[in-house]
């Protein structure tokens, strides 16, 4: 293989799916450290193992947190990505630009970094993807001056995300955006300064369809909801059902909770609201005709997490319901009790589900006091081994 | 030294005014085609929606092309999804057919709403990431190619959301997705001695392992530790917090591939994937095996699936019996849970389908 060719890469520009490889190859005409960073991929592809060394201690004054460092395994063959660290930057909430900032941030990238980006990275930060140790500074420097700050990473607070909500969500019951910015203004320092047993993530959904998978990979899920019944405009469900919608099929009989009923004769579509446990499926099938209550606010569950240590857990039920109001101080209290006690208590990498795990949900809620409630859980114990005190 | 603490832009002057007026007065939705929303609010107004897909990582040539059809079309403001499509917002219904011009321009695929494969969620792989096990944007890319239709088009039961992960970390939350491709080792840590005395703590790293498959090293010379293989089920945990251990293995390494989980609450409550390949080699640039596994998942869901329904609650529906045999993967000693909460996949039931 001659220098600088990619017969491996080169195969991944094939195909209607818009290409990574054509990407990197963009920067890598003008920029050696992409060049450097095509010829270490094409490497890994060849060799099946990835050629990126483990940690390295890098960032910028003041900070713990937000830059990962990153060095190659072959720093004499490709020099211009020996040292190839990332920088995540905290995106505005919900993901909206205006084309001025964007531009900014390209523009301070062609001059500090590799020019490649993930727009964006799991947690919701901007990844800028790859420059030198003496560079951090400047780009650091030059973010600031243009608005930007760093998000978290390490055992720190994660950069807050959620969906849209209600900028663009008929369904949001929260103000997920206002709840991203505040908390996470409110928590600059738990967030750039790492000082927990391990990471701590806050994901928040304006509804129980969660399209921001909050309540699989937050260890503090905040899901919007409403506590009245369904608004239901008869007249539109009634043009649903002219237009062909099978709504026994498709409707009531999806409902998991039995609470909708489908009237032939009044053409009018019961609704029990006792018996409605807000699952989203009505109001997703016939976005004109139901839409959520009007009494909102959220669910809060925590301790969901991915895999590693202990197994995956989805977050689970803390309380069923809470007003979301500026400034959010019940929320705020909340997280600052449950930090508090998880610091003192938990091992080194033990997530909250973990910890709770390991000394029982009952002496969680009593640490931090809440009263236990059925919405808590499935079901009681079927044990009888009862610590009575 | 620049300032501190700043915190990230404030979200409202991301916003395009159309949106500023109708904050939280959104009244109801359409699809009006594949990768077009119509929000309609309370005021009357009307916002349109033009839904991308994106490779995700992109140079900032990508974002500038992006930033040059936001300035024609939508008055400078655009967003991104939490899957990584670009979305161009307009309240100008006629700038919709504009904005899909210039996407066939830019070679973009217009799509990922409604009942679609949307873009995959996706970690770094071996563009930037010391631990993984697989790469992750080759990956995407391979099955993206072989199942672009599903992204343009709306034609499947429901929605199917695909994540990859390149090692079992799981940035990005893989393991509620109706299939997941997650990288795994096969192989034991490789223990440089020396390096652990240099670089670990042992008594963090011991602790590190949920099996406790690793010791002290027996000779209290050497200040390092030993891993009982026969314990080991490569969590790379150890890894994590000792560089000295590394995992990857050129003939190891792989990927595993889960399906049948949710994040949604709608019908049936958010489940985990499920196990349904344990192992297939790491085959770059296209990895063949993974994308002829996932596509035919796909294909039998989409025939065998009732309208609606996610595919995790159509396996539960058909009982994960028939989901192996109406997908041809063999059932093995792998799929069976020995793990933290193994007890309750345990059949508890005479009722099953042969």
């Amino acid at each position: 293989m001659a220098d600088g060719e990619t017969p491996l890469l080169d195969e991944l520009e094939k195909g209607p799916w818009p290409s990574y490889v054509k990407e990197i190859k963009r920067m890598a005409s003008k920029n050696a450290a992409s060049k450097d960073l095509l010829g270490i991929q094409e490497l890994s592809y060849k060799d099946k193992v990835t050629h990126w060394k483990h940690g390295g201690i890098v960032g910028v004054t003041g900070y713990g947190a937000g830059v990962i460092g990153r060095y190659t395994d072959m720093p004499d063959k490709f020099p211009n990505a020996a040292a190839f660290h990332t920088l995540r930057i905290n995106q505005p909430a919900g993901w909206f630009y205006n084309t001025k900032s964007l531009r900014t941030i390209c523009d301070i990238w062609e001059k500090y970094g590799s020019g490649m980006t993930n727009f964006h990275g799991s947690t919701g930060d901007i990844i800028l993807l790859g420059t030198t140790t003496e560079n951090l500074q400047p780009c650091f420097d030059a973010l600031t001056d243009a608005g930007f700050d760093l998000g978290g990473s390490g055992s720190a607070l994660r950069t807050i995300s959620g969906c849209v909500g209600k900028a663009r969500c008929e369904w949001s019951s929260i103000d997920t955006l206002d709840i991203i910015y505040n908390l996470t203004m409110e928590f600059q320092d738990e967030i750039h300064r790492p000082r927990w047993p391990y990471k701590f993530k806050i994901k928040t959904s304006g509804c129980p369809n969660d399209c921001s998978a909050a309540i699989a990979r937050a260890d503090f899920t905040i899901i919007g909801t409403w506590k009245d019944g369904l608004r239901i405009d008869q007249e539109k469900v009634r043009e649903y059902v002219d237009k062909g919608m099978d709504i026994n099929g498709l409707i009531v009989n999806k409902c998991p909770t039995y609470a909708l009923e489908w009237d032939g004769k009044s053409r009018e579509l019961k609704f029990y609201e006792d018996d409605c446990v807000r699952c989203m499926h009505c109001i997703n099938k016939m976005p004109k005709a139901i839409r959520p209550g009007v009494d909102t606010g959220a669910t809060i569950l925590i301790g969901g997490k991915a895999p590693i240590i202990k197994g995956a857990y989805l977050s689970w039920v803390l309380i069923p319901f809470m007003k979301m109001e500026p400034p959010y101080d019940e929320v705020k209290d909340l997280l600052r009790k449950i930090w508090d006690w998880w610091d003192e208590n938990g091992r080194t990498r033990e997530r909250l589900a973990e910890l709770i795990e390991r000394v029982g949900l009952k002496t969680f809620l009593k640490e931090i006091g809440l009263k236990p409630v059925p919405q808590m859980v499935y079901k009681p114990r079927a044990n009888p081994y009862v610590f009575l005190k | 030294m620049g300032r501190t603490d700043i915190g990230p832009p404030n979200y409202q002057d991301m916003l395009p005014d159309v949106i500023k007026k109708n904050y939280g007065k959104w009244k109801y939705h359409e699809i009006q085609r594949p990768g077009v929303l119509k929000h309609v609010s309370e005021s009357g107004d009307e916002l349109y929606t033009v839904r991308v897909g994106s490779p995700r990582l992109v140079s900032i040539d990508f974002i500038r092309d992006l930033c040059d059809v936001a300035d024609k079309y939508c008055d400078g403001y655009l967003r991104f999804t939490s899957r990584y499509n670009v979305e161009f917002l307009t309240d100008k219904k006629e700038n919709v057919q504009g904005i899909i011009a210039e996407m066939e321009r830019l070679g973009l695929p217009v799509g990922g709403t409604g009942n679609s494969v949307s873009n995959i969620v996706h970690t770094q792989g071996w563009i930037h990431c010391h631990s993984a096990a697989t790469d992750a944007s080759g990956i995407v890319k391979a099955i993206m190619d072989e199942l672009y239709d599903y992204f343009t088009s709306m034609k499947l039961p429901a929605y199917v959301r695909i994540a990859v992960a390149c090692c079992i970390n799981m940035c990005g939350a893989v393991h509620c997705s109706d299939l997941a491709i997650v990288g795994v080792h096969t192989k034991p840590p490789k223990i440089d001695h020396e390096k652990v005395l240099a670089q670990c703590e042992i008594p963090t790293t011991i602790q590190s392992c949920p099996t406790g498959a690793i010791r002290r090293h027996p000779d209290t010379n050497i200040k390092s530790v030993v891993v009982r293989e026969d314990l080991c089920m490569y969590c790379a945990n150890c890894y994590t917090v000792c560089p000295a251990m590394p995992l990857a293995d050129p003939i190891g390494d792989g990927v595993a591939i889960y399906a049948g989980g949710k994040v949604s609450n709608a019908r049936k409550p958010p489940m985990f994937s499920r196990m349904v390949v344990p192992y297939l080699p790491n085959n770059p640039p296209r990895w063949p095996e993974v994308v002829d596994v996932i596509k035919k998942i796909v294909e039998v869901y989409a025939n065998h699936a009732k309208r609606y329904e996610r595919m995790g609650e159509w396996i539960e529906r058909i009982g994960w019996e028939k989901f192996f045999k109406l997908t041809d993967i063999p059932f093995t000693e792998h799929h069976i849970d020995d793990f933290t909460h193994a007890v309750e996949t345990y059949r508890t039931t005479t009722q099953f389908k042969w």
